[in-house]
């Protein structure tokens, strides 16, 4: 074995937790520093990894394994390969940011980095498990810290929303545990890599495998979320503090779809390819429904939200068009998405801020006091609306052009069309957004807001600069991503 | 030529706006006027290298050069790759840009001078001119996409650049969201060309096309899908209401992006993908109905508009109907076999590019003019206006020589490119030649009701009101010399622009000077136009007519025109607020909300509430225990006595 980069990775957070919570004075300084120090050091492990990666070999890279509970056979099984290294990349970046958003944190501030920090090690764990049984340990930790952060620093009806979160969560996490004991007692390991490569579709029934396959789906569909599993979501958002908005959007969604694509479709390729239509259709009510949703709202945080589950549905589409483009597209749109929302969920979160007003009708001309927020919330919607340039763009482009392509999905042409008709309705909910808040005359009670200080300056810049390379020089991640997605189109019989 | 001067082309404009938005405007914003030397000195810079590439051009066999195109992306066996074209199309669409908008960039200094937001103005302006270079030069649908998106952004960035005025804002949204419905068909259309083909490739699609490779059923659609993208950003039937609200952005840009340049890539996209269309007959019918429809539907309502903005916004939806009109034309005679497959491809190019060409100088001129006469008169309201011909002798004359030529009158440039129009529609589709000739009468009594009332007559405003669009306060003078000598540029152009041999470069046919007079279409199209202009002065120099009766006895036709056949009406407040936003949405909302959601807390509830009934079981009294223990023992015994 070589240096265990991924344990590190995976464990440092967590270690920064227990140093915050062990430091000698309360100093917020002291704790915001400390965190932003380990979430730095992480994203940039990540980040040699990701310079570091064999673009050249598919199956996992930088693995280590040792065993665990012998007596089932469970093992400590960590490696990336091309699925989940954009996501770990993405997720250790937004871990940084989640840190740099909450710098005004100033209720129970030492409580608060720990388990901003522990949250950060579960779902580093989820993306580098290759062990079933140590996924799903993982895929659990981070629940807990996410009850305490929505309902000790969110607002509005924060313990309700706290706790259909929980609700939600744990009710697909029972049903994926069912899925995953079935793989167990049928394929007789936790081993995912293992698992994928033995055929083990073949060697149950049709009804087992279905039954599996949607254990674990609605498990993921939760997360993701699927229509109609999704209505946790807009009230976890908007009661949320901003850094969790942005964790929640950046990385926990995406652990649905990783799911997605790392079990069900690796493990059962023949199940998704025979539900294939009925899951592209799902993800149609995604795109269109959840954009039609989001124009009534009036919530800034909950609009974000809502336009969530609509450009969720795109990865949907991707996934189960079952084509290779098409699903190196739902990885870069989980990763853009990651960006693009959590930027506008920081951005949000800056205009709440000032502002203290999160209702759109009330906000109105605020381009005039704050140009720099005026500039970079219009950048990341018009990446929300996928703009070419943008990571969006490329993203969605690569969704449609694979979907629309796929040889696998009856009928899957005017499907694709019809999504594309979310790319109108998310201009016009967007655009509409900007009008209303930013444009027009300011009003009276915003005379004297101010812009983003040279922190928040820096954080959202940093977002926008990543956001405008994958959109440039999409490449950059899906000569990864595809090698990653290649062994599961294969299994597909193409 | 090497290589690189394409792209640079493309460069100097965009490495204008990065300097401009990182390092002017946060470090020296105290000098903004460098804003503008550095945008005018690129894209000056980019006239010169397209100037050369079209000498390049010229001299090159077939009239194009092979450039080299680099991988941007490769999945499996999609692999997408951007280069650049540059043949006769590509370099007279490179000679339009960098002329125009240098003239515009000019002028502008003139214009914005004092505007706070002096420096954004040039950044998106040159974002705009790079993007729409870009455009121009892209050698496959992808690339062209992409620019195709950003010439957009920066329309939409330039039309709300005053964003604090509820208009200019909602203007920019509305611009945005109709031409993305057009541009949906336009990406649905190179996904499904792509599906059927494997190529993103211009060229490789021609060839496909026209070697029969497609099928007749696929090329239809997609023709027709690129031509909704087309619709959208040149402001065709059904999707032009963006076009007369974007007159709410500066003057000058309505001059170069909603007159000359942007508004006109629809033209460009048809004219790049001509032997698509032209292999299909549906497809190139339907662009030629909806050109000629458009021509004369918009010239309806810029018959009755008082914005002097609006009537030239109008005009130029009219005159990118004419150019549709030129090219669906020529290719129902490609398409009919009237018209050879080897001459008809460059002749379709040539009939509507060459229009585009000259449009480009006389409007960018007409809206010069109108920016011209707002600077000294505060207004675009031509009730406001009258008599200006003595204190603005050079705006009068430029704006005169560009309404001449417009209207088509022998020699000036649009008599060229409207004759080689009409005279290919009374070739291949002789009623939508009839629209277009009652069009060109229409197009002189517009023009020259505007010249009436703006320049003749007596000066007819209060010049108190000040619309904020200068920073000065109005007074009634001939605009600065950055401003006239453009203007100046432009009238020439405008007069001598239909002499170039643009057409023959193109690969269609050229008229000799005095030839051109021996054609009866184009004396009946003078005639008709000279009579507009009679009307008009009758109407509002002479006074021969009064307009006023004759609007009563039109009463419901200018109510027709006036509010324009109430398209806007149905699109915004039914289609979008009534039957959307606030009737299937609010539907959804609701189910959203009730049902999805209610379901879930009806399950919580009605979980909390059988918890709270269960619970009374739990009593913890021994006695009651002890009664449900020995009633179930009795029943259980019971159960094997009857069963057992």
């Amino acid at each position: 074995m070589d240096f265990p980069y991924l344990s590190i990775i995976v464990f440092l957070p967590v270690i920064g937790a227990i140093l915050i919570a062990l430091l000698p004075q309360a100093d917020p300084r002291r704790i915001k520093f400390t965190a932003a120090f380990f979430t730095l050091a992480v994203f940039a492990l990540s980040l040699s990894l990701f310079f570091m990666f064999d673009t050249g070999l598919e199956g996992a890279q930088f693995v280590e394994r040792a065993s665990w509970i012998p007596a089932i056979d469970a093992q400590y099984f960590l490696g990336v390969d091309g699925l989940s290294l954009p996501m770990l990349v993405l997720a250790t970046f937004l871990g940084f940011i989640a840190v740099l958003v909450s710098w005004k944190i100033d209720l129970r501030v030492r409580e608060y980095f720990a388990w901003l920090l522990v949250l950060e090690t579960g779902v580093l764990g989820v993306f580098c498990s290759l062990d079933l049984l140590l996924f799903f340990l993982f895929w659990e930790v981070e629940i807990l810290p996410m009850f305490l952060l929505i309902s000790i620093w969110g607002t509005g009806r924060k313990e309700y929303s706290a706790m259909k979160f929980v609700i939600f969560t744990l009710a697909g996490s029972a049903m994926m545990l069912a899925g995953i004991l079935l793989l167990y007692f049928h394929g007789g390991t936790f081993d995912m890599m293992e698992l994928a490569g033995m055929g083990l579709e073949g060697a149950i029934s049709t009804l087992l495998a279905t039954a599996i396959f949607f254990l674990l789906f609605i498990g993921y569909a939760v997360k993701l979320p699927v229509f109609p599993f999704h209505t946790w979501l807009p009230d976890a958002h908007t009661d949320a503090p901003t850094a969790v908005s942005v964790i929640l959007a950046g990385i926990l969604l995406k652990m649905g779809g990783y799911g997605m694509i790392r079990v069900c479709v690796s493990i059962f390729p023949g199940v998704s390819q025979d539900y294939a239509v009925l899951l592209v259709a799902l993800a149609l009510v995604n795109i269109i429904y959840g954009a039609a949703v989001t124009f009534r709202q009036r919530d800034l945080k909950r609009l974000i939200a809502y336009s969530s589950i609509s450009h969720m549905g795109y990865v949907l589409l991707g996934i189960f068009a079952l084509s290779q483009v098409s699903m190196t597209g739902a990885i870069l749109q989980m990763f853009s998405h990651g960006l693009i929302t959590g930027l506008l969920f920081a951005l949000v979160g800056l205009v709440y801020d000032k502002t203290h007003v999160r209702d759109i009708p009330q906000l109105g001309g605020l381009a005039r006091r704050m140009p720099i927020i005026a500039v970079v919330f219009s950048v990341a919607g018009l990446a929300a609306l996928g703009l070419p340039g943008t990571s969006g763009f490329a993203a969605e482009f690569l969704v449609f052009l694979g979907s629309f392509k796929s040889t696998l999905v009856d009928g899957i042409q005017t499907y694709t069309i019809l999504g594309m008709v979310g790319i109108v309705l998310t201009a016009g909910y967007i655009l509409w957004l900007l009008q209303r808040v930013f444009y027009g005359p300011i009003k009276a009670q915003y005379d004297k807001v101010t812009d983003a200080n040279r922190l928040e300056q820096f954080t959202i810049i940093s977002m926008v600069a990543v956001i405008m390379l994958i959109g440039i020089y999409p490449a950059v991640l899906t000569d990864i991503i595809k090698v990653g997605v290649s062994p599961i189109i294969a299994s597909l019989g193409l | 030529m090497p290589s690189g001067v394409p792209l640079a082309i493309f460069l100097l404009p965009f490495f204008s706006f990065i300097v401009i938005s990182f390092i002017i405007r946060p470090f020296l914003n105290s000098k903004p006027q460098l804003s503008g030397y550095i945008t005018t000195a690129s894209i000056g810079t980019s006239l010169i290298l397209s100037l050369w590439v079209l000498a390049e051009v010229s001299s090159a066999p077939g009239h194009v050069l092979s450039m080299p195109d680099y991988e941007w992306l490769a999945i499996g066996d999609t692999v997408i790759r951007f280069g650049v074209t540059v043949d006769a199309l590509a370099a007279i669409m490179l000679i339009v840009v960098t002329s125009v908008s240098l003239l515009v960039q000019v002028y502008s200094q003139g214009y914005m001078h004092g505007d706070p937001g002096y420096s954004r103005y040039f950044a998106f302006m040159s974002l705009f001119t790079a993007f729409m270079l870009g455009l121009v030069l892209a050698d496959n649908l992808v690339s062209l996409y992409v620019f195709w998106e950003g010439v957009g952004l920066c329309s939409y960035l330039l039309i709300g650049f005053w964003f604090h005025r509820p208009a200019a804002a909602r203007a920019a949204t509305k611009a945005f969201l109709v031409t993305r419905i057009g541009d949906f068909g336009f990406l649905a259309a190179i996904l499904f060309l792509y599906s059927k083909t494997g190529t993103f490739d211009i060229g490789e699609l021609h060839h496909l096309a026209l070697a029969g490779a497609i099928g007749g059923t696929v090329l239809t659609w997609a023709a027709i899908g690129i031509f909704s993208g087309a619709i959208g950003k040149s402001a065709q039937f059904p999707l032009h209401t963006w076009l007369p609200d974007a007159m709410e952005g500066p003057t000058p840009v309505s001059a170069l992006i909603h007159a000359a340049t942007m508004v006109a890539a629809g033209i460009y996209l048809v004219a790049r993908m001509f032997p698509v269309f032209a292999s299909s007959l549906t497809a190139v019918t339907t662009v030629a109905a909806i050109g000629g429809f458009t021509a004369i539907f918009a010239a309806t309502m810029a018959l009755v508009m008082n914005d002097i903005k609006r009537v030239l916004a109008y005009s130029t939806i009219s005159q990118l109907g004419y150019m549709m009109l030129g090219l669906g034309v020529v290719g129902i005679g490609v398409a009919n076999d009237a018209i050879p497959l080897e001459v008809g491809l460059g002749l379709g190019v040539a009939v509507g590019i060459f229009h585009l060409f000259n449009h480009a100088f006389f409007k960018s001129l007409l809206f010069l003019g109108a920016g011209s006469v707002n600077h000294a008169t505060g207004t675009f309201d031509i009730r406001e206006m009258g008599g200006l011909r003595k204190v603005m002798p050079w705006t009068y004359i430029t704006f005169l020589i560009g309404s001449l030529s417009i209207v088509g009158i022998w020699p000036l440039a649009g008599f060229w490119s409207k004759e080689g129009i009409l005279d290919h529609a009374w070739d291949h589709q002789t009623a939508l030649f009839f629209l277009a000739m009652i069009t060109v009468f229409m197009t002189a009594f517009y023009m020259f009701r505007v010249v009436f009332l703006t320049f003749a007559g007596e000066y007819r405003g209060s010049n108190a009101g000040h619309s904020g669009a200068s920073a000065h306060a109005p007074s009634l003078r001939e605009s600065p010399l950055v401003m006239v000598a453009p203007m100046g540029i432009l009238a020439i152009l405008a007069v001598i622009s239909g002499w170039l041999p643009v057409s023959s470069f193109l690969g269609g046919e050229s008229e000799s000077f005095f030839g051109a007079l021996a054609h009866p279409i184009a004396w009946v199209s003078m005639v008709l136009a000279a009579l507009g202009i009679l009307l008009a002065y009758a109407l509002y120099s002479a006074k021969w007519l009064s307009s006023e009766s004759l609007r009563r006895r039109f009463a419901p036709l200018h109510t027709l025109f006036s509010r324009k056949y109430w398209i806007d009406e149905l699109y915004e407040r039914v289609i979008v607020v009534r039957v959307l936003v606030d009737g299937i949405f609010v539907l959804l909302n609701w189910f959203d909300t009730r049902i999805v959601d209610g379901i879930v807390n009806g399950i919580a509830g009605g979980t909390i509430v059988a918890g709270k009934g269960i619970r009374r079981l739990q009593t913890g009294q021994l006695q009651a225990y002890g009664i449900a223990i020995f009633v179930g023992v009795l029943a259980i015994v019971a159960c094997f006595l009857i069963f057992g």
